[in-house]
């Protein structure tokens, strides 16, 4: 695993980079597009073609489901009983998560006694252990939930879903490279997982963005630092594709996160370590060339001190 | 009262009128220093007062004079976080007149007219009500819908930007609809909270009334109109859902009535309300005082006082502290909870007014429909 070479990129609505990454990655021939994070808009991607010149073929991710749900009843049926599955046990999370997350908060907001710095070091050490913990528990928890799902439904082995995947290799097999947008990122990874996009992709580099690049880390992480409503606890989702380490993407991190508050960036930063959490905003870049990362200048990483570096080499 | 602002406007008047003047032209009006608001006018009149809508105070406060000088000042204690629309009554020879405040720019509009408007510390227009060129717009086409209980209407109808017809939105009825655009930044506010992903997208149908002091006192033609002939009529022309979980009724004052009314009226068609500075005015003993407009309002919040029902799943509803109404709102919280609705109750310093009404837009609309924000990364 983690041997694709893989470009990870800020947002690109209003501004723009996807075109010079895929122009350094192949410079010629054809670009599959997964556009399934969009949803019913998956096939709107005329913009995205005429960005590239042209080069794209839409994978169809997103619509190959559809089909696939329409024609399997079964395995429709199973899905929605997964998704009702995940959804209660990330409503379960969230009742520990709240309750873990506001003692970190209170300790990393407390003042230390003089001379006595260490007794509340340990304690914001071990608040920030648990909440590693409680993460990691869910992980586990959500991962056996697909993992029985795999293992009773098989999914990769169904008619309904070979067909597709048989399509989705000749097309991707004759693609140069594939980059994945942003959109919805758990109907984004749920979709591509279904098909085991990530076999099928094989070796291919990758760019992606947004919820792209959230859905093809080891592990997706929900955030929001300023939510109209409750507050604003990052939330561990389940595991991505694995598509590279050592990296957590935050897309558009100067909208969703308060990045001037340097303990929700000190809390974050140590919460996900050993994975650098990087800030993605408009023309940042970080390279993964299956080994190392190298992250391009102006591309932020969220330090346990509380401050903003640049991502570098890892 | 601030002593030390009232202390060097007539310090520097003793100085003489070009000092006063010099240091008059350094300043801001009205003055905002903590809870202390510092109101100032100029002009050869007999008496100014400062007209204003906050219930429990003396509707007019009068200014003092500084003497021998054209200059009046008025220190009055405004919580932080307070809006305060006024106008100034000004005296001048047996003459009564109000204008806005000529030294304070910040205006405020409503169907009626402009007020003069003083920001207390720490208030900020909310940034999301504001045009945001990121935001994709959406449009408000024009709708006719042919009602057996109240004939033929017309009612804009807002769509989101990117708005499918294959999709399925959830619909929100706003009473006094084009005025919410038009004084309470709707428009601009939905486009903004959907580009956030703070709500979903939505379809909103902007109602109007040109008799709503009637019609939205719970007339049973309004309710008829709302449930029988609007609401079908939307789902046929537009791709709603079309459940009452996707059904939302919003209205502010009347309209508030309005939309507790006719969910009252159609218990289980309507899920989510979101009621603005209700005039849910009621009587415990004896008649009420506020006009015989609020007869029927009194009749049917005694009624639903009694017997609340289920008129929704989930309720907001938000008041201003300074209304008169917010005992009426307050009273009304306990009362849903026990009638086992899902309720959010919300105040803020302010009055019975449009910029009140939008300020809480967001909080409401977010809080009945969340937006996929923490789901979607584009």
């Amino acid at each position: 695993m983690h041997k694709t070479r893989v470009v990870l990129l800020g947002p690109q609505r209003l501004n723009r980079t996807l075109k010079a990454a895929v122009e350094e990655l192949c410079p010629s021939g054809t670009v599959a597009a997964v556009t399934a994070g969009w949803e019913e808009r998956e096939g709107e991607d005329q913009d995205l073609r005429e960005h590239l010149g042209g080069r794209t073929v839409n994978l169809r991710i997103w619509g190959r489901a559809e089909d696939v749900m329409e024609r399997d009843k079964e395995l429709s049926l199973a899905l929605r009983q997964r998704h009702d599955r995940l959804r209660e046990q990330h409503e379960l999370y969230r009742l520990r998560l709240a309750h873990a997350m506001a003692a970190a908060h209170e300790l990393l907001r407390r003042e230390p006694t003089p001379g006595r710095e260490e007794m509340l070091e340990a304690e914001r050490e071990g608040a920030i252990e648990a909440l590693r913990d409680l993460d990691e528990f869910h992980l586990r928890r959500v991962s056996l939930i697909h993992r029985e799902f795999e293992e009773e439904w098989k999914p990769t082995e169904r008619d309904s879903v070979v067909r597709h995947r048989r399509e989705l290799a000749q097309i991707v097999e004759s693609c140069d490279c594939v980059c994945v947008t942003g959109g919805h990122v758990v109907v984004l990874l749920h979709r591509l997982r279904l098909f085991d996009a990530m076999s099928i992709f094989g070796g291919h580099p990758i760019v992606a963005w947004s919820a792209g690049a959230m859905a093809l880390g080891e592990r997706v992480v929900l955030f929001h630092d300023s939510p109209p409503q409750g507050q604003g606890s990052a939330e561990m989702y389940e595991e991505g594709l694995g598509a590279y380490a050592g990296v957590l993407p935050f897309p558009h991190a100067r909208k969703r996160l308060l990045l001037h508050d340097r303990r929700r960036i000190a809390l974050l930063a140590r919460r996900f370590a050993p994975d650098l959490c990087v800030a993605f905003d408009p023309k940042t870049r970080m390279d993964w060339d299956g080994a190392h990362w190298t992250g391009q200048p102006g591309t932020l990483a969220l330090r346990p001190e509380g401050v903003l570096m640049q991502a570098g080499r890892s | 009262m601030n002593a030390t602002l009232v202390q060097d406007i007539e310090r520097h008047a003793r100085l003489g009128p070009w000092a006063l003047e010099n240091w008059l032209a350094g300043q801001q009006f009205p003055v905002v220093e903590g809870r202390t608001v510092t109101f100032v006018f100029r002009g050869n009149v007999d008496e100014v007062k400062l007209r204003h809508w906050i219930h429990g105070l003396a509707t007019a406060l009068p200014f003092h004079n500084v003497p021998a000088t054209d200059l009046w000042f008025l220190a009055i204690d405004v919580p932080e976080g307070s809006r305060l629309e006024y106008k100034l009554e000004i005296v001048a020879r047996g003459e009564h007149r109000l204008i806005q405040d000529p030294l304070n720019p910040n205006l405020a509009s409503d169907p009626y007219g402009v007020n003069s408007v003083v920001y207390g510390a720490g208030y900020q227009v909310p940034e999301w009500s504001m045009p945001d060129p990121e935001a994709r717009p959406g449009e408000i086409v024009e709708h006719e819908i042919v009602s057996h209980a109240l004939g033929t209407k017309k009612v804009q109808v807002y769509l989101p930007a990117r708005f499918r017809r294959s999709r399925r939105y959830p619909l929100l009825v706003v009473h006094d609809g084009v005025d919410y655009v038009r004084y309470a930044a709707l428009k601009t506010s939905l486009d903004n909270l959907i580009h956030r992903l703070e709500i979903p997208s939505m379809v909103v149908a902007l109602i109007q009334s040109q008799d709503r002091l009637r019609e939205y006192a719970d007339d049973p033609r309004h309710a008829d109109y709302l449930a029988q002939d609007l609401v079908p009529q939307l789902e046929s022309a537009f791709p709603l859902v079309g459940k009452p979980s996707a059904r939302t009724l919003a209205g502010a004052s009347f309209g508030a009535v309005a939309s507790l009314a006719a969910a009252w009226r159609y218990q289980g068609f309507f899920d989510r309300l979101m009621l603005q500075s209700g005039s849910f005015a009621f009587t415990d003993i004896g008649p009420h005082d506020r006009g015989p407009v609020f007869d029927p309002v009194v009749r049917f919040v005694n009624g639903f006082r009694r017997n609340p029902g289920h008129p929704a799943a989930h309720m907001y509803l938000s008041c201003g502290v300074y209304e008169s109404l917010i005992y009426y709102n307050r009273s009304m919280v306990p009362l849903l909870e026990r009638a086992g609705l899902d309720v959010k109750y919300s105040e803020a310093h302010d009055g019975h007014n449009w910029e009140n009404w939008r300020d809480r837009l967001r909080e409401g609309l977010s809080w009945l429909h969340p937006g996929p924000l923490w789901m979607v990364y584009e």
